[in-house]
């Protein structure tokens, strides 16, 4: 009894667990239950039961209700479909003028304004790209095809490869200095001689309108959201439910609405981007000192410039965590955009990973990164950028990179004409290098691969069959072992214990909605592979944090290495681990794992670096030794932060195994990704998308309740 | 007196909601306590007084009794709630929003506690930005900050950044920033009270020697009692909002007008801070010794040869004329002796 007393909590999470097994074996397997359920897939069966809501018509096989829960919400992702179907297409039609024909013409709104969005960005697109390669879609767009054909001189040659590299050496020169400017320029002589610039500089086009567009729409929110309560609140559900979304699951969507191709490319990625754009800005504009906003005042600001020049710049240490936070999911949409007909790096790397051409795939991802790297690295400086006034300046020195700039565009031009002497009759390799044509390390990895699995083979198999066999097939079998009503009283159980009735009725909602869609089980299976990956991240994370926050030097090493980890967009993560395990879920959940493991790093040196360093001087002054100082004082007050974590641990890891989909795995992620190929996909891939967004949901706030509480405990909220 | 800057009529500063309508139904009687239990804090209640030109007001308060909120309502950075504040005659709260920063860019200055420099730009950068902020040209503002930053004393530091100075440095830095428009009106808010005591004490030396060149009208808060005494020509002494007493330093030492204030004043030594003139008797003027004194005096410098005497001793203006005498025993009674019958 004094036990019970003395930690009531512990009781109450005991009591939880027994009665969470005890409905674990109350309640059987029924007879008729098989894993592959057909219900997401209209299939006729007499086994079937059938249900009309709104007068849709839902099948789906009955089980016992404690055992699964009937997929009462399997009318949604057909209403969706067949409502965006309806607004697409029927919904407000009305009189345009058509410039082509030249009369009227009478189409639904929303496709009117779609076509519209779709070409203003194909625009902007083509704009860039064909600055960069050539082409002649901007001249027609501002004149006509006739007018092209009466005059081909006007298509614009696209710039010779020398002139590109030279520019970005120089704008990273007159950015940050000579370390970056020698990185941009080898980055693009890489691209260049391994024949990878033609798709490199499609999918630069793209990020180049991506990305400014994400940062300006993000900014432009997050700022209404800072001025405004209203629309903050409005914001926020949708904020929320973003951060946890697959991006895999709003193409499908992107696909209905705009089309396949670039532009809807890059609307995608707006949704996806703008989202922690948003966050970030509302979370620096918050941190600003009240006195500074004074100060502002008081220099007489109007209210434009309070914004511009003091709210934003002070606020710029979290703006650039956005903008950073930008370009990573630009990068890593630019390859899954692939799905949908983006041209560029992406499109080759899933095509090499398809062929198996781990070879190819290793180089278009290299260049992926380098470039996601770069532009990273150039973003920062730029918003670190100081101005000299007191250097007395010739006009030579202070005009020296334009004109460094024209000299090499000059000798650019100069050498392409040349080329085209050297080079008769082939390819001018001093214009382009085309894709193919250049080095390739193809052979080299690919005999790389070979050799591994030639030597290593009974090891890898052996390790692999052990994992699977010993390891995921039985963790997996209990997963689906788990009664519907079992798991949902844990849930709420855990969120009544943590953060009282209003946890447990959010955490209430979102189970119930996965619970009653129809694919309970494969949600099971994305929650058995996400737990693997975040078990293990969570182990490798903390321990890897805390020996390198021994040290300061490997702390900020470390630091920096989850930084570059960081940049490397998620499909990337694949490659190797298909070189070395092939297509297995071993390989899927490796992916996760290393994925994974960088924000569990981050946030425990993080949180070691925050305990104030008085309680630090204190313990030693106690007489304590290394290690306990680090369980003792350390661990308990860096934890919370730590929590934070694992909650952006678990977040990565859900988005790791829904894209491991592509290997083949059987969770949501698996149809998410038929989805994409069914044209009724839109309303199932993102009902399915929603369900993904929800069980991280679930860990979200369960996680940040428990944080909040205990920091307060803690007194260092 | 000269003419006046700034002139405060009934200020009300009330928070929460409805605060207006509980204002105007309370008819200028604002009680703290009624208004709390209704949900309102009284920042500001019913303060009056005047600033003249070239004269510096120090407001001395404990934390939350409403001094940087009455700075506030003066710079309008918020609205008060009530009363009418005149800035060279115009009425602030009239102003529309334009006029506003018309009068912030010309006519005002402010320092603040905590510095709030912008953390983006350097040390010249940060003094140049009201200018620039105006629409001066890049190049003189520049110039005219770097001008500033020699006036603080901070050359060959203008191209650090905020988080490269210490606290006192950072504080030159506001100073200067808060001066480059050349306004008439300085605010300072708490400006040297996150700063080490003897830079601190630093710091007002130098505030002083820079206000007997720029002879601003100025409106200083602190909390600091000492402060106060040493820096200011009138003391406002705040409590709850409400203005307890205003007066010269040495009016408020020695009749100090409510308990609360005389508390202050009990721990103070007076020798530092009276003149001749506070404690003279101006109405003898005969049978005076050989020595003289000056009325401007600071008595801690002239008590040990007042001490030494027997006779009555003169007190003279700048003029060499006597204006008054004052008895030996007059000195110590002062120091020692007023504490204990409270004047």
């Amino acid at each position: 009894m004094e036990y019970l007393k003395k930690y009531p909590k512990l009781f109450q999470w005991l009591f939880l667990l027994i009665v969470f097994f005890a409905l674990c074996f109350a309640i059987d397997v029924p007879e008729t239950y098989k894993f592959i359920r057909g219900q997401a897939e209209f299939v006729k069966d007499p086994n079937q039961s059938v249900y009309f809501f709104l007068g849709k018509e839902v099948r789906y096989y009955a089980f016992d209700v404690f055992w699964r829960l009937p997929p009462l919400l399997g009318w949604l992702p057909i209403w969706i479909n067949d409502s965006l179907f309806f607004l697409m297409n029927e919904w407000m039609p009305m009189e345009f003028w058509n410039e082509d024909t030249q009369e009227f013409k009478t189409r639904p709104l929303l496709l009117e304004i779609s076509r519209n969005l779709t070409s203003f960005m194909t625009f902007l697109i083509e704009l860039i790209r064909e600055i960069l390669l050539g082409g002649l879609e901007t001249i027609v767009a501002f004149t006509s095809w006739d007018f092209i054909d009466a005059y081909p001189w006007l298509e614009l040659p696209g710039l010779p490869w020398t002139i590109v590299a030279a520019g970005a050496a120089i704008l990273s020169y007159k950015l940050s200095g000579k370390g970056l400017a020698l990185f941009a320029g080898l980055t693009m002589i890489y691209i260049s001689i391994f024949g990878q610039w033609k798709p490199s500089m499609q999918t630069l086009s793209f990020i180049l309108v991506a990305a400014p567009l994400s940062f300006i729409f993000g900014l432009g929110l997050g700022i209404a959201a800072y001025k405004s309560k209203r629309v903050e609140k409005a914001l926020y559900p949708i904020l929320l439910v973003m951060q946890t979304m697959p991006q895999y699951a709003v193409l499908v969507p992107a696909l209905v609405l705009f089309g396949v191709g670039d532009h809807a490319a890059v609307i995608i990625t707006m949704v996806v981007a703008v989202p922690p754009m948003i966050l970030l800005t509302i979370l620096g504009l918050r941190a600003i000192p009240p006195e500074v906003i004074e100060a502002g005042r008081m220099s007489g600001c109007t209210n434009w410039q309070l914004m511009f020049k003091v709210l934003i710049p002070t606020a710029r240490r979290d703006i650039l965590i956005g903008v950073n936070q930008v370009i990573m999911v630009c990068f890593s949409m630019a390859v899954i955009s692939a799905f949908i007909g983006a041209k560029g790096l992406g499109f080759n790397l899933l095509l090499a990973l398809n062929q198996l051409n781990i070879g190819l795939a290793l180089e278009a991802g290299l260049c992926i990164s380098l470039i996601a790297i770069l532009l990273d690295k150039m973003s920062l400086a730029w918003a670190n950028k100081q101005t000299d006034y007191f250097g007395n300046l010739t006009f030579f020195q202070r005009n020296k990179n334009v004109i460094f700039f024209a000299a090499s565009f000059v000798i650019g031009i100069i050498l392409a004409y040349v080329g085209t002497f050297i080079f008769k009759g082939s390819f001018n390799y001093l214009f382009e290098i085309p894709h193919n044509k250049g080095i390739s390390t193809a052979d080299f990895w690919n005999k790389g691969v070979d050799w591994i699995f030639d030597t290593f083979f009974v090891y890898i198999k052996a390790f692999n069959t052990w994992l699977i066999q010993d390891v995921l097939q039985p963790m997996r079998a209990l997963y689906l072992r788990m009664p519907a009503v079992a798991t949902l009283v844990l849930a709420v159980g855990a969120g009544y214990l943590i953060g009282g009735v209003r946890s447990a009725l959010v955490v209430a909602a979102l189970t119930l909605f996965i619970a009653l869609s129809p694919w309970w089980d494969r949600a099971l299976v994305t929650l058995y592979m996400a737990t693997f990956g975040v078990v293990i991240s969570c182990l490798i994370g903390f321990t890897v944090g805390t020996l390198c926050f021994q040290n300061k030097k490997s702390a900020a090493f470390m630091l920096g290495v989850c930084d570059i980890f960081q940049t490397f967009p998620s499909f990337v993560y694949l490659i190797p681990v298909m070189m070395l395990f092939g297509i297995t879920d071993t390989s899927v959940l490796i992916a996760v794992i290393v994925y994974a493991t960088i924000p569990a790093t981050r946030y425990t040196i993080e949180g070691l670096r925050s305990v104030p360093v008085g309680l630090h001087e204190a313990a030693t002054m106690s007489g304590v030794n290394k290690f306990q100082r680090l369980t003792k004082i350390e661990f308990p007050l860096a934890f919370p932060h730590m929590m934070l974590g694992i909650n952006q641990t678990i977040v990565f890891a859900l988005f790791m195994v829904i894209i491991g989909a592509f290997i083949g795995t059987e969770d949501l992620g698996q149809y998410i990704l038929k989805a994409l190929s069914d044209k009724n996909g839109a309303g199932i891939g993102l009902t399915l998308g929603i369900c993904v967004a929800f069980i991280g949901l679930i860990f979200d706030n369960l996680i940040r309740t428990w944080v909040e509480k205990r920091k307060k405990h803690l007194g260092i909220a | 007196m000269s003419e006046t800057v700034i002139k405060c009529e009934s200020v009300y500063k009330i928070f929460g909601q409805n605060a207006k309508k509980m204002l105007e139904e309370s008819n200028g009687n604002v009680d703290a306590k009624t208004f709390q239990e209704r949900g309102c804090i009284v920042g500001v209640n019913n303060a009056s007084f005047e600033v003249a030109k070239g004269e510096m007001l120090v407001v001395m308060g404990l934390s939350g009794s409403g001094k940087s909120t009455l700075l506030r309502c003066i710079s309008r950075l918020t609205d008060a709630t009530g009363g009418k504040i005149f800035i060279e005659g115009q009425d602030l709260l009239e102003l529309n929003n334009k006029e506003l920063i018309e009068l912030r860019r010309s006519k005002m200055g402010m320092v603040f506690q905590s510095f709030a420099l912008l953390p983006h730009k350097t040390v010249v950068e940060n003094i140049a930005f009201p200018l620039q902020i105006k629409g001066t040209k890049t190049e003189d503002s520049i110039n005219r900050a770097m001008e500033m930053v020699k006036l603080v004393g901070l050359d060959g530091r203008e191209n650090y950044f905020p988080r490269e100075l210490s606290g006192g440095q950072q504080q030159r830095v506001g100073i200067a920033r808060s001066l480059a428009v050349e306004p008439d009106i300085w605010f300072l808010d708490e400006p040297f009270s996150a700063l080490d005591p003897l830079i601190r004490k630093e710091m007002q030396d130098e505030f002083l020697r820079l206000q007997e060149k720029l002879q601003k009208t100025i409106m200083f808060i602190t909390h600091d009692f000492d402060e106060a005494l040493k820096l200011a020509d009138r003391i406002a002494i705040m409590k709850d909002g409400i203005i307890e007493q205003l007066d010269t330093p040495a009016n408020i030492v020695l009749n100090p007008a409510t308990e609360y204030v005389r508390k202050f004043t009990e721990e103070v030594p007076r020798e530092k801070v009276l003149i001749i003139e506070d404690v003279m008797d101006a109405s003898s003027k005969d049978n005076l010794g050989d020595l003289k004194v000056s009325k401007d005096e600071i008595i801690e410098n002239v008590a040990e040869k007042i001490l030494t005497q027997e006779k009555l001793v003169g007190v003279v203006d700048s003029n060499n004329n006597i204006v008054g005498s004052i008895k030996p025993s007059k000195i110590i009674d002062t120091v020692f002796g007023g504490r204990k019958n409270g004047n």
